[in-house]
């Protein structure tokens, strides 16, 4: 069997004093949906924040490896923008949009490390610039056109209504070329259509060919989409298997699913 | 429209103020004769200005408040200004540039070469506030040291210029590369820096250079400066004081126009979206594969590069330098250029600069309250169009629907 595109070994975080993740280990695989969850202030958001580079992890190792069967690529250590150069990009969970800029432009900046031209290319546009950024254009387009954000490339990104920033922030990210999509509650302050859309978005993207790993609370959402669920509490992993698995296991229950159903 | 209340309010402002104003505008001792004057009028002149503003600046809130109560009910559409029209729409640009263009090239030989000078003085302070215009503007990084990459460019020229005799063009690269290198210098400690502590470091960064300059006395000859300053070289060949002014406002405009030219190009491409996304969210700008660390440094080194240029070309101008020329004060004026002219924004800026070096100028007149009017205009202008006089827009991609329609 192929290996996991991203492969986590006993990731563990410390934050000071505090041991905010332990031991985790979480494997996906080329082409699934993979859902992390759990309570409020169980981990998740950290371990995005670990897997990313944005912190550098107490212990435990990250490895991606690319689909195309290249060598596997140990992250730890490296920075966001060169984990993102690998092939693993990601949106967040409070939406972090460049809020002056258009909404083309937002996705034009996910190209920024797929391109290369720089001062002198800009200043001269010379002809490699020019292809470039024409290319940058249409990559960008073709990728709102897919997330249904078409009509909207010339406004600014603070003026579209909630749910189309959340997809866009899925644009952008896909606009770095990944084959690993993180999504941090992309559903969060969705209405019940939105949701849907969502819904629809992403198993599209999959079917394009990337992997995702997703936060998520909305749980019709994710098991709806799930092929594994992740599910953790105090920074520990308490069950992993599919959506029946998971739902059905009693320390998931007990932690968190529980009150979800009843309600 | 006002309601008695806000009458009320503002009333009590007059009142106030006429009463903080009261010892310095009222009362007037003349220690000789051993009188006190009474001035009672300059009271009533505080109270009923103080009123007036007051009363305005109510006025200006309500309709606000009543154009976003349209706004959202949806009844109101907004205008677009005139500015943005000219600006967004190259047919009219061009042709406003154009006629600008014509406009600054006839100058010289329509006023007197005090006019001439001026403009100089003008037109460097438009590439100062370009300059900037990166590091602020389109970085997002609050430089109040940038008057320090100045002096690194006008003391290089002068300095090479002194002891080895190096023309001007030469120099022009060389204060320029230097400057570029002091960029980076500073870049590299402040890379993680952000706001407020961005803008004291460089604050202090701008202070060492100056005093460096004003206490290494072997090195730049201390507060007395370095004199006689070739100018700028025609071909060899011996310019009187008249054309040599003409020559330096002729190669003014075409710096103007080269930079606005690159910084033109440097805004619409990868690196100045680049610049822009760093501005509006470092952490996210990160997560989409931008080098941080790179794009700051480059803006600074850019942005510093200009100020370089620009001094190379003042002590040309001038012939002579001290540390007094590169105070704070400078870095302030050119800061209030590129924030009043409209952060990011091209058009802005030359505005700004042209609106902030020479109204002082031409109002000498009033000289003793120019700080007055200048703090005055900050404070009026940061409260109602905090965007700048011309704001900065986003180049629209306007064949995008064309092919739509195709696809």
């Amino acid at each position: 069997m192929q290996k996991p595109v991203l492969q986590v070994e006993g990731l563990s975080m410390d934050f000071g004093g505090i041991r905010a993740m332990c031991e985790l280990d979480l494997d996906v695989h080329q082409g699934q949906i993979v859902a992390l969850i759990g309570p409020n202030g169980a981990g998740k958001t950290t371990f995005f924040n670990c897997v990313t580079g944005i912190y550098n992890p107490t212990e435990g190792n990250v490895f991606l490896n690319p689909p195309d069967g290249s060598r596997p690529i140990r992250l730890n250590g490296l920075k966001p923008n060169q984990v993102t150069k690998k092939g693993m990009a990601r949106t967040f969970q409070n939406i972090r949009l460049f809020q002056k800029m258009t909404v083309l432009e937002n996705v034009m900046i996910g190209r920024h490390c797929r391109t290369s031209s720089y001062i002198f290319g800009a200043v001269f546009k010379t002809r490699a610039t020019r292809r470039e950024e024409r290319e940058t254009v249409e990559k960008s387009y073709r990728i709102l056109q897919q997330v249904g954000l078409a009509d909207t490339v010339n406004e600014l990104a603070e003026n579209l209504p909630y749910g189309a920033q959340r997809r866009l922030e899925i644009a952008r990210a896909l606009a770095t070329e990944p084959f690993l999509l993180l999504l941090d509650e992309p559903a969060a302050g969705m209405n019940p259509q939105e949701t849907h859309e969502l819904d629809e978005l992403i198993k599209q993207i999959r079917d394009d060919g990337h992997s995702i790993l997703l936060i998520e609370h909305d749980m019709k959402l994710v098991m709806s989409l799930s092929d594994k669920i992740y599910v953790v509490d105090y920074g520990k992993k308490i069950a992993e298997g599919s959506p029946r698995e998971v739902s059905s296991d009693p320390a998931v229950i007990k932690a968190y699913l529980g009150e979800d159903i009843d309600a | 429209m006002l309601s008695i209340e806000q009458l009320k309010k503002s009333l009590f402002v007059s009142l106030w103020f006429a009463f903080l104003t009261f010892p310095l505008l009222v009362i007037k001792v003349d220690p000789i004769e051993r009188t006190v004057q009474w001035r009672w009028e300059n009271m009533a002149l505080v109270a009923a200005g103080s009123f007036l503003v007051s009363l305005l600046v109510r006025v200006f809130q309500v309709q606000q408040e009543r154009r976003r109560e349209r706004r959202a009910t949806g009844e109101f559409v907004d205008r677009v200004p005139i500015m943005q029209i000219i600006l967004s729409e190259p047919r009219y640009l061009y042709t406003l540039s154009g006629a600008v263009l014509l406009c600054s090239l006839v100058f010289p030989f329509l006023f007197s070469t005090y006019q001439t000078n001026i403009m100089i003085t003008a037109l460097m302070y438009v590439m100062l506030g370009l300059g900037l215009n990166i590091v602020v503007g389109l970085a997002g990084l609050l430089d109040l040291g940038y008057v320090a990459f100045y002096a690194v460019g006008a003391y290089s020229y002068a300095l090479l210029n002194y002891h080895f005799d190096v023309g001007f063009w030469m120099a022009l690269p060389i204060g320029a590369l230097l400057a570029a290198l002091f960029g980076v210098l500073l870049g590299f400690p402040v890379l993680r820096l952000r706001g407020d502590y961005l803008a004291i470091v460089t604050l202090g960064f701008g202070e060492i250079i100056r005093l460096i300059l004003e206490n290494w006395n072997e090195f730049s000859e201390g507060p007395s400066g370095i004199s006689n300053i070739s100018r700028p070289g025609f071909f060899g060949i011996e310019l009187s004081l008249e054309h040599a002014i003409l020559y330096l406002y002729y190669l003014m405009i075409a710096m103007v126009v080269f930079t606005i030219f690159v910084v033109n190009r440097l805004q619409d491409s990868r690196i100045g979206r680049a610049w822009v996304a760093l501005r509006e969210d470092e952490i996210a700008c990160q997560a989409m594969g931008i080098d941080k660390r790179k794009t700051k440094l480059t803006a600074f080194a850019l942005g510093a590069t200009w100020a370089g240029i620009v001094g190379v070309i003042f002590a040309a101008k001038t012939t002579f330098i001290n540390p007094a020329s590169f105070t704070f004060l400078e870095s302030a004026i050119i800061l209030c250029i590129v924030v009043l002219g409209g952060m990011g924004s091209i058009f802005g800026v030359i505005v700004g600069a042209l609106i902030l070096i020479l109204l002082p100028e031409y109002l000498r007149a009033l000289s003793d309250y120019r700080m007055l009017a200048f703090g005055a205009v900050l404070v009026t202008m940061m409260i109602f169009r905090p965007q700048g006089v011309v704001a900065n827009i986003r180049r629209s991609y306007q064949f995008k629907s064309k092919a739509e329609g195709e696809g």
